[in-house]
């Protein structure tokens, strides 16, 4: 299972975390900092794989972001880096081209999506299509309320 | 939906707003949109608490059962949410097992589906998992083991390797066929398909191959032994948790026939690698180099290597077994006195190397100054150069306290061995007899009344050590010979008359406190060693009632311990064991040994002497000290070995009965 994910750009900025076991703040805090320093230390030479405490970190860098994962032991990591890659296609169908831009500026839509695709560490619909599907239907069902709401009142 | 994403993203268990989400959620899972109980279902899926969980296990179970497949879906992953966080609940969720399985066993069977496809593989997460799955089935199951070998050879050879998708089916599949009960074909298949892995030029494959290969190369030693040179060329890649497996791996693969051309390359290893891998390194080497040694002068080579090379980082424990292997080899004695003495000749910075170095030069310098050596043409060495390099070291500021006691060991050693620097070696002694270094004060102290007073046994005390054997004992426990062996030959030079008892008593502690002067060097305990020594010697011990004990009692031999606290040290306990015989023949030769755990230090003096006559008509008594400074649990294994009715006998037992007032 996946403990959990972290989003970060290269200067260290945290945009997406997701968390899929209970930590107090402070523990959660002091992992992302400890983790975000040794990824960026890491060269383009070495693998995307790391041994940390007892949990396996994979991370792949797209363009300014990185995205890292921490496994458990018996997961498979090349495995996850798939899921990884699977993340970043929805989010490109979604968005249309996405950069960072767009995650920053809509990061709930983003959470959005990583919740179609993974629930509680676990992968939970692999087609492109459905769960992306998903994300529009409820967006309509949202977009409909609002609508409803703004409408001029007489 | 914003409201579900906060609560997800802020709270978590242990805040209590979170409780009042329970009614919510609830409500929620029973909503008509999809969409909503999908919401619901998510964020129990990552937040529940045990408690919520509970109380939502029911509507779980409900929705797991909808026909609504998107529904399903995320129930099922709900499930496993909360059966992870309630075990208890898992019986609720058991029936509908066999159901999901039969499902996926048809899946797997189904054609493509190109909305679920990666780069031309189909679905490779259900692939995946389901491959995951098997493992687990098959884990301990024949049956289920053998139905599988065909899927698994056709996934094995049928996947495409071109990209990262096929590898990570690749590599579950591997991990697949290694730990259920599969046939050794596959078996081979699969450390093939390791090897492959380990030629690919991407890191993150080699990475994960050499992490596998460690897992299987204790059941499928032939096989990965195949590709050790692969494995031996990692050793030089970049990365550095490549090349810490890649190490790893190596000193597993070590064998009786390669492993002069593998510490070879290790030896290479172990120059160019970073720091902190030297110390792993060199006990990897040493150990390897223990178990497969061609040659004696093969290993005290490469030992003496090791010591040059990363002589800094070599761990403390390694010392006395790196002696201890020295002594056993008796015939290389004069060639390993030779390069150690070239070794430090130069440079005396590195501790380990240096007190191997110092301690062989005190034991074999007689063997050195007259260049006996038969290895190697043998170097011009004079007392005094020998003498020289020995006092530098114990002026130098590089040398630990430790380095200093073995190098003053050693010049005082070196009284006998050498003809004409008596003097010189007295002058030394005396001028560190006011050392500000506890330890060394107190052996030049004890080395000037060996001058002075006992100048007649200094030849006999200083003698050559007897080879070591070396009792091991399961467990984590120290082991201290029984003083016996060492003493009773020098006491045999001067038998104790009662008259003399007196004498006698004060030259038995003498030759304590030198006997465990050597010890300490070869154990490398703590220096408190001495000081409780003396310690005991000088205080009374009040009889405090603690009642003995029965330790051993098996083939008429039984032996009981009496126990004495001493009034000024309170960790310190005194054990007197008494061993009677019960059976119509003596018992000759008899040793008794005893181990404590790490925590304890442990001192057996000589014991009243080594035959045990029959019909209980008489006992042999020996004296245990015990330091207990943590006020732990006492606990013992000892050793018994004599010779009875004609045979060696030989025992091992544990001690657990000791009476709380022995060690509280």
């Amino acid at each position: 299972m996946i403990h959990f994910i972290l989003l970060f750009s290269r200067q260290g900025k945290l945009r997406l975390q997701k968390w899929y076991t209970t930590l107090p703040d402070k523990e959660k805090k002091k992992i992302v900092r400890e983790i975000v320093q040794i990824i960026l230390s890491r060269n383009q030479k070495t693998s995307s794989f790391v041994d940390w405490k007892d949990l396996k970190l994979v991370y792949k860098r797209y363009a300014s972001l990185y995205f890292c994962c921490a496994i458990e032991d018996q997961d498979n990591e090349l495995l996850t880096l798939e899921i990884v890659h699977r993340y970043v296609e929805l989010l490109d169908r979604y968005f249309g081209n996405v950069c960072e831009l767009d995650i920053i500026f809509n990061f709930e839509k983003a959470y959005f999506i990583l919740d179609e695709f993974i629930i509680g560490g676990e992968v939970q619909e692999t087609s492109k299509r459905s769960a992306v599907k998903a994300i529009e239907d409820s967006d309509m069902l949202q977009e409909t309320v609002e609508e409803y709401m703004n409408k001029p009142a007489f | 939906r914003i409201g579900y994403l906060g609560a997800m993203l802020l709270l978590d268990e242990r805040q209590d707003v979170h409780l009042l989400m329970t009614n919510c959620i609830k409500n929620d899972l029973n909503h008509s949109t999809q969409y909503v109980q999908g919401l619901a279902l998510c964020t129990l899926g990552c937040m529940g608490s045990s408690e919520m969980c509970r109380d939502l296990a029911g509507e779980v179970e409900k929705l797991l059962k909808t026909s609504n497949s998107y529904l399903r879906k995320k129930a099922a992953l709900c499930a496993v949410h909360v059966i992870r966080k309630v075990p208890e609940l898992m019986e609720m969720f058991l029936p509908l097992v066999p159901q999901l399985v039969r499902i996926l066993k048809n899946l797997i069977m189904s054609g493509y589906s190109p909305e679920h496809d990666v780069s031309g593989i189909s679905d490779p997460f259900l692939q995946v998992r389901i491959l995951r799955l098997l493992r687990i089935l098959g884990r301990n199951d024949d049956d289920s083991s053998e139905a599988m070998n065909d899927i698994l050879a056709q996934v094995a050879t049928n996947t495409e390797t071109s990209k990262n998708v096929g590898n990570a089916i690749l590599y579950e599949t591997v991990l697949t066929i290694m730990d259920i009960k599969s046939e050794s074909g596959l078996r081979v298949l699969a450390i093939n398909i390791l090897g492959r892995f380990l030629l690919n030029n991407d890191k993150n494959i080699r990475y994960v191959a050499l992490t596998s290969l460690l897992k299987t190369v204790q059941t499928d030693h032939n096989a990965v032994q195949r590709h050790r040179s692969t494995i031996v060329d990692c050793l030089k890649d970049l990365d550095v948790s490549i090349k810490r497996r890649a190490m790893e791996l190596s000193f597993a693969l070590v064998n009786g026939n390669n492993v002069r051309g593998m510490m070879k390359e290790l030896l290479y290893f172990l120059d160019s690698c970073e720091p902190e891998f030297k110390a792993d390194c060199a006990s990897g080497i040493f150990l390897a180099a223990e178990k497969y040694a061609p040659s004696k002068r093969w290993h005290i080579d490469t030992v003496m290597r090791v010591l040059t090379m990363a002589g800094s980082y070599v761990r403390d424990d390694a010392v006395p077994s790196l002696i201890q292997l020295i002594t056993n080899s008796v015939e290389m004695h004069a060639y390993t006195v030779q390069r150690l003495y070239k070794a430090i000749l130069g440079d005396y910075s590195q501790q380990p190397l240096v007190q191997v170095a110092a301690w062989c030069i005190g034991e074999y310098g007689d063997l050195l100054v007259s260049g006996q050596c038969e290895e190697e043409p043998p170097i011009q060495v004079t007392e005094d150069e020998v003498l020289d390099i020995l006092e530098s070291i114990l002026i130098s500021n590089m040398s630990a306290s430790v380095t200093r006691g073995y190098a003053l060991t050693a010049i005082m050693k070196l009284s006998t061995r050498f003809t004409c620097n008596v003097n010189r070696v007295k002058k030394v002694v005396s001028i560190y007899s006011s050392s500000i270094d506890v330890e060394l004060q107190q052996r030049a102290v004890e080395y000037n009344a060996l001058f002075k007073k006992y100048d007649h046994m200094r030849p006999a005390l200083l003698e050559r050590m007897p080879v070591m054997e070396k009792v091991t004992i399961n467990g984590p426990t120290e082991i201290v010979q029984s003083n016996g062996e060492t003493e009773s030959a020098v006491l045999e030079t001067k038998p104790p008359p009662s008259g003399l008892q007196p004498v006698s008593q004060v030259m038995e502690t003498d030759l304590r406190l030198f006997s465990t002067a050597y010890q300490t060097t070869l154990l490398t305990t703590a220096n408190s060693k001495l000081e409780m020594v003396s310690l005991l010697l000088l205080c009374l011990f009040a009889f405090s009632g603690i009642p003995s004990i029965t330790a051993y009692n098996k083939n008429g031999l039984k032996i009981d311990f009496t126990f004495e606290r001493s009034n000024t040290n309170p960790s310190v306990t005194l054990i007197t064991i008494q061993a009677s015989n019960s059976t119509e023949l003596d018992m000759t030769d008899f040793v008794f040994q005893a181990a404590v755990p790490k925590t304890f230090q442990l001192q057996l003096l000589s014991p009243s002497s080594s035959v045990i006559p029959a019909f209980n008509s008489g006992t042999i008594t020996q004296v245990i000290k015990v330091l207990n400074p943590q006020k732990q649990q006492l606990r013992m294994r000892i050793k018994l070995t004599y010779n009875h009715k004609g045979s060696a006998i030989q025992d091992l037992a544990e001690v657990n009965n000791f009476p709380s007032q022995s060690w509280q």
